[in-house]
């Protein structure tokens, strides 16, 4: 504990912090920095992100094209935050929701990036960097990645208001989720949010018990249902938190959901065992559950997709050499391999010009235009996902992306907010 | 909460044999059994006062979105009993979710008990030879050769909606529409928790029962006592530290429990470790310390008022 690189501050909040997590015998791994680097020895890079994204492909790809050994440091994506705070000289490379930004940037443990050297620092996709699409501006609700991507300056501790040299995150993967529905056993069409709370899915829908976004899904059925209107859906008052709950609450006790989940794996198997047949459900996951041979569809819906965004980070504590070499594999990433392999799984990716690039052009056509599949659509890892034929849920990139109503977001009242979800599932 | 009653336990013995060794060799210096003690004395500091003492620590401290801050406040307090006291009909979310958990440990204390108590008693008086009896006694123990995440997984195929259950149920035409309280309901938590935790009971009742010198039972039946009067005022009495063990083992497991309650109960059932875990994931350390004290206390104060009822180091 006692090698830390303090950049700001004497005894700051997170000294105390750190200090508080070594006292609990948490296992703190610390990095020894000074060494003298050895030439020869190659770099490791510890990547710090929730399993999903951590692609065994890429760690060998990267090491194969770089000399750089990714060492993958697997958690949730709660602990991803948890860790940035609490433990910040145990990685070298954190990849991380925009939205834990209001959170993570205020501890002082995440360094800006230096956009003069990211390449493509100006290709990154404008739904990131300005919040539109094609030219058209989609919805900012909740924290969108362009209101929490510049700073004013490196170690800069507040968001820049306007566009400037140093990032926060870049982008690695984002996309728009929506309700997964099993169509087999669902009768007549579903295009609302409202049909999360719909009593005639009483005792098979399912939400998230993950209060930040689970509290959106909801606020998306309520206000579709034309309950009431919402400020800022990701940024709720007090009164906005308290009604959503009693609406919530109502429900659970009316016996509209079968179950919560907060692992995706979770939401593969209420789907695909028809336990549940409407739910809040992450991409992969619908992937997950058409890989084994069961219909499910990501319903588009006429209020729009929840976004999110995930990308990269430094920690302050980073050294020279891993610096070096985490700027020198941003960059790799952006150039087309890593993006076409995300991409595979249903991911959109930071540059969309390199991923074309990277992709079979059918493969471009079926994920990112909306076409129909002029060939089967094989996984990274050669799984077969979709016959020829098929089109994506939800058609092409700007439909998709142009039609986002909020981002997975904290809330300013997020301490109230996880009191009353608590609450909830009490009741 | 197993930890505190496993190192109660160990206490009292540690005592008692210590305090053993010293009568019979009082030749050796008095630091030597100090010396003794050190090593496990040394662990239990580290990594169980220490902790204990820092989350008590923490409980009072402020916090915000990202930081924590030494303070002494009672805020996190008030924030777990938040609504309690303010005299509305409805239940505050801390008293109706211990009052939930609470349901738990009296259906699950209940079940284990009679189970336990059963396998137990067959295992003892039933079963003639030892080597049977070891041999039964590891059949008892076969589900623990896994994890108890897949234990309580492999449930819910058999319970779900289409699970094997239901679908048998259907074939025979015993229900029209499958029966949904089977999965992520409160018979499925109590249902997983009996499984999960009866050998917990089984173990210490079945070591109270072998330990009893068969010549009593003798004596009942020569006396005239028939077989119930003989369970009633020979065995139970004498196996009472065997039940005790065993339900504070049950009753600590079941209060702590939060997978259990979450997985099967689809995670509509509140629990007070996932309040924990919740308020953990979203960096509220000294509110989810206040809320471990605040369940620490009420394990403490079972464990206390259960030990009140039969004086266990007399029985050991």
């Amino acid at each position: 504990m006692t090698i830390l690189k303090e950049t700001r501050g004497g005894i700051t909040r997170r000294s105390i912090l750190k200090a508080s997590a070594a006292l609990a015998g948490a296992g703190v791994v610390t990095k020894v920095t000074g060494f003298p680097a050895i030439a020869q020895e190659k770099v490791t890079l510890r990547y710090l992100s929730t399993a999903v994204n951590q692609s065994p492909a890429i760690a060998a790809k990267a090491g194969e094209d770089l000399g750089i050994n990714i060492e993958y440091i697997a958690v949730t994506t709660d602990d991803v935050a948890k860790r940035v705070i609490t433990q910040p000289n145990s990685f070298d490379l954190v990849d991380t929701e925009y939205f834990a930004l209001p959170k993570l940037l205020p501890s002082g443990n995440i360094m800006g990036l230096d956009a003069s050297k990211i390449k493509l620092s100006d290709k990154i996709a404008s739904v990131i960097r300005n919040g539109t699409v094609d030219g058209k501006k989609v919805g900012l609700d909740g924290t969108a990645p362009t209101e929490v991507l510049y700073l004013p300056d490196e170690e800069a501790t507040e968001f820049a208001g306007e566009e400037t040299g140093f990032l926060t995150l870049i982008p690695t993967t984002y996309n728009a989720d929506t309700l997964g529905i099993r169509p087999d056993l669902i009768d007549g069409p579903v295009d609302s949010w409202a049909a999360l709370l719909d009593p005639k899915f009483k005792g098979k829908a399912a939400t998230l018990n993950i209060p930040s976004i689970g509290i959106m899904d909801a606020a998306m059925a309520i206000e579709a249902r034309g309950d009431m209107k919402y400020g800022d859906k990701g940024n709720m008052t007090r009164e906005e938190i308290d009604k959503t709950i009693a609406v919530l609450i109502e429900a659970k006790r009316n016996g509209q959901f079968r179950a919560f989940w907060t692992d995706f794996n979770e939401s593969v198997n209420l789907m695909a065992s028809g336990e549940v047949v409407i739910q809040s459900m992450w991409s992969p996951a619908v992937t997950a559950v058409r890989t084994q041979g069961i219909e499910c569809k990501y319903q588009p819906l006429k209020e729009g997709y929840r976004a999110w965004a995930s990308g990269f980070g430094l920690p302050v504590a980073i050294g020279d050499r891993e610096k070096d070499a985490a700027y020198e594999f941003i960059n790799w990433f952006l150039s087309g391999w890593a993006g076409a392999h995300l991409a595979k799984q249903g991911y959109y990716t930071a540059v969309l010009e390199t991923t074309k690039e990277a992709m079979e052009p059918y493969e471009w056509a079926y994920w990112f235009e909306g076409k129909p599949a002029e060939k089967d659509i094989m996984s990274p890892d050669g799984k077969l996902l979709e016959k020829a034929g098929a089109t994506r849920d939800g058609g092409s990139y700007d439909e998709r992306m142009g039609a986002v109503a909020c981002w997975n977001a904290v809330m300013d009242e997020n301490i109230y907010m996880i009191r009353k979800w608590n609450e909830f599932i009490a009741a | 909460m197993d930890a505190s009653t496993r190192v109660g336990a160990s206490n009292a013995e540690k005592g008692i044999s210590s305090g053993a060794r010293k009568r019979r060799t009082s030749w050796t210096p008095a630091w030597v059994p100090y010396a003794q003690a050190a090593p496990l004395a040394l662990v239990f500091f580290l990594f169980f006062i220490l902790p204990l003492v820092a989350t008590f620590v923490v409980s009072f401290w402020n916090y915000t979105e990202y930081s924590i801050e030494p303070a002494f406040v009672l805020s996190n307090y008030q924030d777990v009993f938040y609504g309690c006291f303010s005299g509305s009909p409805a239940l505050c979310t801390t008293f109706a979710t211990y009052l939930s958990t609470l349901k738990f440990v009296a259906i699950v204390w209940v079940a284990t008990l009679l189970i336990g108590f059963t396998v137990a008693y067959f295992l003892a008086f039933h079963i003639r030879t030892l080597p049977m009896q070891i041999a039964l006694f590891m059949v008892c123990t076969i589900p623990f050769w896994t994890s108890n995440v897949i234990r309580m997984i492999s449930w819910i195929p058999l319970l779900g909606r289409n699970g094997l259950v239901n679908e048998m149920l259907t074939s025979i035409g015993l229900v029209d529409a499958p029966i949904e309280w089977l999965l992520y309901s409160d018979f499925a938590v109590a249902l997983a928790l009996v499984h999960l935790y009866t050998l917990f009971m089984v173990v210490p009742i079945f070591n109270s029962m072998m330990r009893i010198d068969r010549s009593l039972i003798e004596a009942a039946y020569d006396a005239g006592a028939s077989g119930w009067q003989t369970l009633t005022n020979v065995i139970i009495p004498l196996v009472k530290p065997g039940i005790l063990i065993g339900s504070i083992f049950v009753v600590t497991i079941v209060t702590g429990d939060y997978l259990t309650i979450g997985i099967m109960g689809g995670q509509q059932i509140a629990s007070v470790g996932k309040t924990i875990q919740t308020q953990i994931n979203f960096l509220q350390f000294p509110i989810a310390a206040a809320n471990a004290i605040v369940l620490l206390a009420v394990v403490l104060l079972t464990i206390w008022g259960m030990l009140r009822l039969v004086d266990i180091r007399k029985e050991l």
